[in-house]
Order: structure tokens, then C-alpha cells, then sequence
């Protein structure tokens, strides 16, 4: 998942807007220069756009608003009130914060000590590289793996059992909060090592050199220069890391079943089955999502944007 | 400066400590299908399970026609942004973003209700209407990685001489597209292919809501029904994610050959 490090990276982003600049004062003018080979070359991926991406979420959205018979009505977000759901909603922000502070803040703390700690080139290059197969290991086999490790008869759980200490007794329990919080940290570590990586590496060693000239201590340097630098992309990569723990549902539903009722898991049963017995409330449910993974992105792409402006 | 260095090694140990142990037990765990001690039971279990076979080669398949059509999708409007629309670049990597704003569920959840039976487009009506949906559903998955790897890859070649040379030679558009700039962005277009392959061969939520016997959902089902299977499972899903990344690395190391210019 090495490309998702382009995600973070400035030049690659929707807020570049360099480009377009260039135009002039009307950005349309390209379509009176037109030619069919164009029209063909991205008619394809404007379709598809539209058709699978797009649509299927403004028709979502759209359906939040309306009853039964199509009326517009802000009942269903209303209903969205309702104690199971507040608290689905409350249990997911909870692992998804809880995960993305816990992932950013260790994989920061790792990849610091692989990139700037004078660790061998090669330990660097393999933890890269089991990153970006640990990002892409979630899903229903991450339960598995868990499981077979922090589960009643887990290799840890045993083994602790053998030197003296009950996990279960005492209070933990794999299908919890915290059960699923470690969890995601599985693949939200690595995710954050790869996107942080290439900002450490942006922090030149002149910087530190003339900190320790003028005589900044190591503490000093981080708390003054290096910390404010990485900021940006440590918070853009906080909500990244946010948005990706809450729409996750395929490890919560494998480790847990139902038990643990985060709103991914409550929309799958409502598509199932309409267990909120309302069409609408799925809608407004769904709206919920969408309102709340795109605040995290508009909070990174703001952020990034500031970012930018220091740096010019 | 000396204890930095050794707080660099104990951070290193933690970390490996934390990714290592899940990935032991788990074989570990998979070994134990028998009281009398450690075997491979387990496995030969799963690899002789027909839904097995039926479901790993029915997602390979999905996941290898999600490729097709999101390279037919994707190599052209990037080639087209970078060559002659840089203006519309902002617009397109946002679009190719989105997949990752949106989350899975939300997007089938969009599908069921815009391609059911009473829609325009009744796509879930049919068998191979619905398998055109989980494929498309799977292209907008690898949407942000398919375009990322195919734009890296036109970033490394010089895509202006290229075609004014090939149109000099009377070639046209899609012909410099087929016969020019893929052959030169090959390498690229690969790795996006097996981030593709990784993402979409264990993929559980789309597959599930459109009712389809993917690897993914017969990992669920085998999950909830058994004891010491799922750990061998979640193995035989870590090998082929460990595949699938050690081939985009592989790759990487032909890449600058392609991206040479002189």
C-alpha cells in the first residue's frame, strides 16, 4: 500500500489547484477544444464515476431525506436519535479515535526510531516493506490471527495462564472495546509508518545540525522545529487514520459477530434485514457515516491547505 | 547519543514484538486441529473443502476482470489529464479519492438501492448482473491505487515526445495509448495490478451484501463454524498478501529501467 503514501503527499492532492490557474479566467474553455479522441479517452472514467461511485452515494444521501412514498421528511434523521444508535455511533467514534491516536502516536514513535535512529539501512527497508503487507492484512483473516492469539485458547492467553495470570479473569475480553482497538492497530500502525516515512525524511539534517549549533538540545529540536514541521501530516494523517477505522466493519464483524455494536455493523444488519424495521433510518444511518468520514477528510485537506500556505 | 541508539532497538523490539506474535500463534494455532501434537491437518482440510476451490478461484477470477476494466478506465483519463487537460487534474484525483472517503459499505449499500429489481438498470436481477456489479464495485475499491500507480507510472516517461513521435509516424490516439505509453508504464500498471489482487481476493462486505461466494465471505462462514481451520485461513490469507507485495516490490527494482531517459 506504498502508493497511500502519495495520499499524504502535497503535490498529488485535490487542493493542488496550481494548474488550473493557468486557464485563465474560464475553466470550460477546454471543451470547445475538444477532440472525439478526448471525449473517448475520458468518457469511460466520467461514466463510471457517476454510475458506481457518485450517484449510488447522493442517491443515499438523498434517501435520508425522504419517507416512505418519496416525501421529503427530516423524520429519519430524527429517529437517528434513538439509544441503540446514539450509542453505536459513540461505541465506533470511540475505537476509531482510539485506534487512530494509539496507531498514529506509536507508528510516529517507530518510524522515528527506524529512520532517524541510526538503526542498520536494513532494518528500515524490511519494515517498510511488512508494512505495506500489514496494511493491506485486515479484514476477516486479521480477526482470525487475533483470535487464535488474544482469543479464550490464543497462543498469549494460554501461555500467560501457564506463568500465572488469567487475561480473562482479569477483566479483558478480545470481543471489547479495547479487544478491538489493538486489533486495528494492526494495520493503522503500518498505515501511519508508511505515510509519516517520507515526511520524517523531509526533515533535513542541516535543520538539526543548526539547532545543535546554536545550542538546542535534541528535546528542544523536536519541541521547536521538528514536531511543528511533521504537524500537518501527523494531524491529516490522524483523520486518515480515523475515517479508515470507521467504515471498517469486516474484523469487527469476524472477531465479534453482533456483540459489538458499531454503526458499520448495525447498517450491515439494517441491509440485511431492516432490523431497524425503517428503509429510511438505513438511509439516514448511512448519511450518518458519510457526514462524519467526510469531516475527517475536509479537517485533512484543510489542514493540508494551511500547511501549504506556511510553506510558500 | 548512545542511549538513543538503544531506545531505537527497544522500540524496534516492541514493534516487532506486537506484529510477530499474532502472526506465530496464529500458525501456531493452526497446528493444533489434532490432540496428539502439531500437524498440517488443518490446511489439508482447507485446501481439499470444494467451496474452498470454488470460492478462491471465483474471486480470482472477479478480482482479475476488476483489473481489466479498471486499467480500460483508468490508463486513458490519466494519460488524457497529464497529456493535453492538466486543469482537470485537481477533479479527477479527487473523484479517484473518494473510495477512500466513502467507506465499502456505504457504496454497496448506494448499489442495492440504485440497481435493484425495479430500477432502471436492474443489474441485481441477474446472475451475471450481479457479477458485473461486485466487479465494477471492485474496480471503485482500487480505484485510488489503480490511478496512483498508472499516474506514477506516466510521470516517469516523457508522455508529450512520446506521442508527438508516435502521431509524427502517423499513429493515432488509440494507438499510442495500446502500442506507445502502456508498454512503457508496464511495470507500473503491474503493481497497481497486485495491490488490486491483494485488496479484492479477501474482500468481505461488498461481496456479502450482493450475495456472492467470494473467498472472503467462505472465510466468514468457515470462521463461524470452526475451530482451527480459520487460523490456517488466516495463514494461507497472510502468504498471499505477503505474494502479492513482494511482487510489487520486485517490480520496483525493473521500474527504473522503463523510467530511463537519455
Amino acid at each position: 500500500m506504498t502508493n497511500v503514501s502519495s495520499v499524504a503527499d502535497p503535490s498529488a492532492g485535490p487542493v493542488s489547484t496550481g494548474p488550473a490557474v493557468r486557464v485563465g479566467g474560464n475553466p470550460f474553455r477546454f471543451i470547445s477544444r475538444l477532440r472525439l479522441g478526448d471525449i473517448i479517452a475520458i468518457a469511460p472514467f466520467i461514466i463510471f464515476a457517476l454510475l458506481f461511485l457518485l450517484i449510488p452515494t447522493l442517491g443515499l444521501v438523498v434517501g435520508a431525506f425522504q419517507d416512505g412514498s418519496g416525501n421529503f421528511t427530516l423524520q429519519n434523521i430524527i429517529d437517528l436519535g434513538t439509544p441503540q444508535i446514539l450509542a453505536s455511533f459513540w461505541i465506533s467514534i470511540r475505537v476509531s479515535a482510539a485506534s487512530a491516536i494509539l496507531g498514529a502516536g506509536i507508528g510516529l514513535v517507530i518510524a522515528l526510531a527506524i529512520i532517524r535512529g541510526r538503526l542498520p539501512q536494513a532494518i528500515r527497508s524490511t519494515v517498510m516493506t511488512f508494512s505495506g503487507v500489514a496494511s493491506n492484512f485486515a479484514g476477516i483473516p486479521l480477526a482470525f490471527a487475533f483470535l487464535a492469539t488474544l482469543g479464550r485458547l490464543g497462543l498469549v492467553t494460554v501461555l500467560l495462564k501457564f506463568v500465572g495470570f488469567d487475561l480473562y479473569k482479569s477483566g479483558f475480553n478480545l470481543l471489547s472495546f479495547w479487544g478491538l482497538t489493538i486489533t486495528y492497530l494492526y494495520f493503522q500502525i503500518p498505515l501511519m509508518i508508511l505515510i509519516i516515512a517520507p515526511a520524517i525524511d523531509g526533515l533535513k539534517k542541516e535543520w538539526g545540525e543548526a539547532a545543535a549549533t546554536l545550542g538546542a538540545t535534541n528535546g528542544q529540536f523536536w519541541r521547536y522545529i521538528g514536531l511543528p514541521v511533521l504537524w500537518p501530516n501527523l494531524l491529516g494523517t490522524l483523520s486518515l487514520l480515523f475515517a479508515n477505522a470507521f467504515g471498517a466493519i469486516a474484523t469487527a464483524y469476524a472477531l465479534t459477530g453482533s456483540s459489538l455494536n458499531i454503526v458499520p455493523i448495525l447498517l450491515y444488519a439494517q441491509i440485511r434485514g431492516d432490523v431497524l424495521h425503517n428503509p429510511g433510518l438505513g438511509a439516514a444511518l448511512a448519511l450518518g457515516m458519510i457526514v462524519i468520514t467526510a469531516f475527517a477528510n475536509i479537517i485533512y485537506l484543510v489542514i493540508r491547505t494551511r500547511a501549504e500556505r506556511w510553506l510558500k | 547519543m548512545k542511549s538513543g541508539r538503544l531506545w531505537s532497538w527497544i522500540i524496534f523490539g516492541l514493534g516487532a514484538g506486537y506484529f510477530l506474535l499474532p502472526l506465530l500463534a496464529t500458525f501456531e494455532f493452526s497446528l493444533r486441529i489434532r490432540r496428539e501434537g502439531y500437524t498440517f491437518d488443518a490446511y489439508t482440510s482447507v485446501f481439499s473443502d470444494g467451496r474452498f476451490q470454488a470460492s478462491f478461484s471465483y474471486s480470482l477470477i472477479i478480482g482479475i476482470c476488476a483489473i481489466i476494466v479498471g486499467l480500460l478506465i483508468v490508463v486513458p483519463a490519466a494519460y488524457y489529464v497529464r497529456l493535453r487537460a492538466p486543469h482537470l487534474r485537481p477533479i479527477i484525483e479527487f473523484i479517484t479519492l473518494l473510495p477512500l472517503i466513502i467507506p465499502a459499505i456505504i457504496l454497496v449499500f448506494g448499489y442495492i438501492r440504485m440497481y435493484n429489481t425495479s430500477s432502471p438498470l436492474p443489474l441485481l436481477g441477474t446472475n451475471v448482473g450481479t457479477d458485473i456489479l461486485l466487479t465494477l464495485a471492485y474496480v471503485a475499491l482500487a480505484l485510488p491505487y489503480m490511478y496512483r500507480a498508472v499516474d506514477t507510472g506516466l510521470r516517469t516517461i516523457d508522455v508529450q515526445t512520446l506521442t508527438e513521435a508516435a502521431n509524427i509516424l502517423g499513429a493515432n490516439q488509440a494507438t499510442i495509448i495500446v502500442q506507445v505509453i502502456f508498454p512503457n508504464i508496464i511495470v507500473a500498471v503491474l503493481s497497481g495490478a497486485f495491490l488490486t489482487l491483494a485488496i479484492v481476493i479477501g474482500e468481505f462486505t461488498i461481496a456479502s451484501l450482493l450475495n456472492r461466494q467470494v473467498f472472503g465471505v467462505y472465510m466468514q462462514n468457515v470462521g463461524a463454524n470452526r475451530a482451527f481451520e480459520p487460523a490456517a485461513l488466516a495463514v494461507i490469507s497472510f502468504v498471499i498478501t505477503w505474494g502479492a507485495m513482494g511482487m510489487i516490490q520486485l517490480l520496483a527494482r525493473f521500474a527504473p529501467k522503463t523510467a530511463r531517459r537519455d
